[in-house]
């Protein structure tokens, strides 16, 4: 998967989980979680989806490593590898 | 006969309007099985029947709104034999409802639809009000979800593609306004929480736990487990909670004509906040008997339901305590407003690693301070300290809850 499509399908998904969220207006280089409304419940629903689009399990101790959007498209980038 | 009255889905509902039917006279239907679907102004409910029968007469139209308590079906139940064409008259308890008031908002047009078979449309809740708030004519709409079904996206890309059109019918009186959800959702919480602060003398109690073990075990557990079985640490809670009420019964349950009825089910009401803003506080039933997992699973669902507005009236009117959780939202306290009837509410607040001083050492502890807002009707501090105490003893043994 390229960067573009793996950002793609990160949107995706969270729009799914945020309708309201205008995803074009998320700064990538920003915390997500200071842009978007996302509680633990959230960011659970997030990665699932996003394992079932990918096969990737993110492990817990690894969420640390996805604060911002451009750290998520890194690491899932790494993981896809 | 039994009579299928518009239910009470909580204290702070007083109508009902029936935004479909998912029976039609002559269907069977069971304990349990969801009959229609309710907007109560707070959020869209599916409703389930309470007898196993036959559907004799549907009473109330969709698209009609009608107060609690209101006929709206009629069941034939199990055992009776079907009325002979000469007996079948009329139920002797005719709605008030059965010509709008005038003075009421008028039910919003119901988009065409064949009154007959095929009766089901295949349609999501949401989208259904979608529909009625844009008006959209839903025999226009080509539905793309599962199985044809209408999806909210197609209800609002045919309101975009018909939008241009001027509004054909300026002679006839004037089309109602769309339902304000955000106002009616303002009203009903207005009026439960008015109610709650005028008629419950609530008393605050508040104590702080150490959740060192609680969350380790969950991260040990957690690493364990694939994304898709992951629990979150609300789940411990919220069986604290269940596993204390069933030891203070005075917590558990409802104030009803001066009186406290205790619930020997321990059905948790979860303080869940809607994206559009407002709240709703559905039940997971009989959370003392289910294992982690299966609370898990239950709120996983809840969260959903809540968010796609699919919600069953069973889970709206039953809870017997309720828990938020506003930790979430960064807050390191919270005192609750209580449900009425219910008697009780726990608060609990952010996860914050504090200086935990305990045999004479100092450390550094995830800490969380848990409230308890109770009734004082029906309990007083001392019972309630021992509650939270309980709470936070369960808290201590992860594995065992």
């Amino acid at each position: 998967m390229t960067n573009d499509e793996i950002r793609t399908l990160i949107l995706r998904e969270l729009r799914r989980i945020a309708p309201e969220v205008d995803t074009g207006q998320i700064d990538p280089s920003q915390e997500l979680r200071e842009q978007v409304d996302l509680d633990s419940m959230d960011i659970l629903n997030w990665m699932i989806a996003i394992h079932e689009a990918t096969g990737v399990d993110i492990p817990e101790t690894d969420y640390a490593r996805m604060a911002t959007l451009n750290d998520c498209v890194a690491y899932l980038r790494e993981r896809l590898k | 006969m039994a009579d299928f009255l518009m239910p009470s889905l909580g204290a702070d509902m007083e109508v009902g309007t029936i935004l479909q039917w998912l029976v039609k006279p002559g269907d069977k239907v069971k304990r349990g099985d969801i009959v229609a679907v309710v907007d109560t102004e707070k959020a869209t409910i599916e409703i389930e029947v309470f007898q196993s029968g036959v559907i004799e007469n549907i009473v109330v139209p969709e698209g009609q709104q009608v107060p609690v308590g209101t006929l709206i079906a009629t069941i034939r139940t199990d055992g009776e034999v079907a009325p002979s064409k000469a007996e079948a008259k009329p139920p002797p308890r005719l709605p008030v409802e059965a010509e709008p008031k005038p003075e009421r908002r008028p039910a919003p047009p119901m988009p065409a639809q064949p009154p007959s078979a095929p009766h089901r449309l295949r349609i999501s809740p949401l989208a259904m009000r979608v529909a009625m708030d844009l008006k959209v004519d839903l025999s226009t709409v080509k539905g793309t979800g599962p199985e044809g079904a209408i999806t909210r996206a197609d209800v609002e890309r045919a309101a975009k593609a018909a939008a241009p059109k001027p509004e054909p019918a300026p002679e006839r009186r004037p089309a109602p306004a769309p339902i304000d959800h955000h106002t009616a959702m303002r009203r009903v919480i207005a009026a439960a929480m008015s109610r709650s602060k005028r008629e419950i003398p609530h008393y605050y109690l508040g104590t702080h736990i150490d959740m060192g073990r609680a969350m380790t075990w969950l991260q040990a557990e957690n690493l364990k487990r694939p994304v898709t079985e992951r629990l979150l640490y609300a789940v411990l809670l919220l069986k604290a909670v269940a596993r204390a009420a069933l030891q203070f019964p005075e917590m558990n349950g409802y104030w009803i004509d001066n009186g406290f009825k205790h619930s020997d089910a321990v059905h948790v009401g979860v303080a869940i906040s809607l994206r559009k803003g407002g709240l709703i506080a559905p039940a997971i039933h009989d959370v003392d008997k289910k294992p982690l997992d299966e609370l898990m699973a239950n709120l996983r669902d809840l969260v959903k339901r809540v968010r796609a507005e699919t919600l069953r009236s069973s889970e709206i009117a039953d809870a017997t305590i309720t828990v938020t959780s506003l930790g979430e939202q960064g807050v390191e306290t919270v005192f609750g407003v209580i449900y009425p009837p219910q008697v009780a509410l726990v608060g609990f607040g952010r996860i914050v690693e504090r200086p935990w001083a305990s045999n004479g050492m100092v450390g550094a502890r995830p800490v969380m301070f848990a409230t308890l807002a109770a009734d004082h009707r029906a309990s007083d501090g001392h019972r309630g300290g021992l509650f939270l105490a309980a709470i936070d003893r369960l808290l201590q043994e992860p594995e065992k809850l």
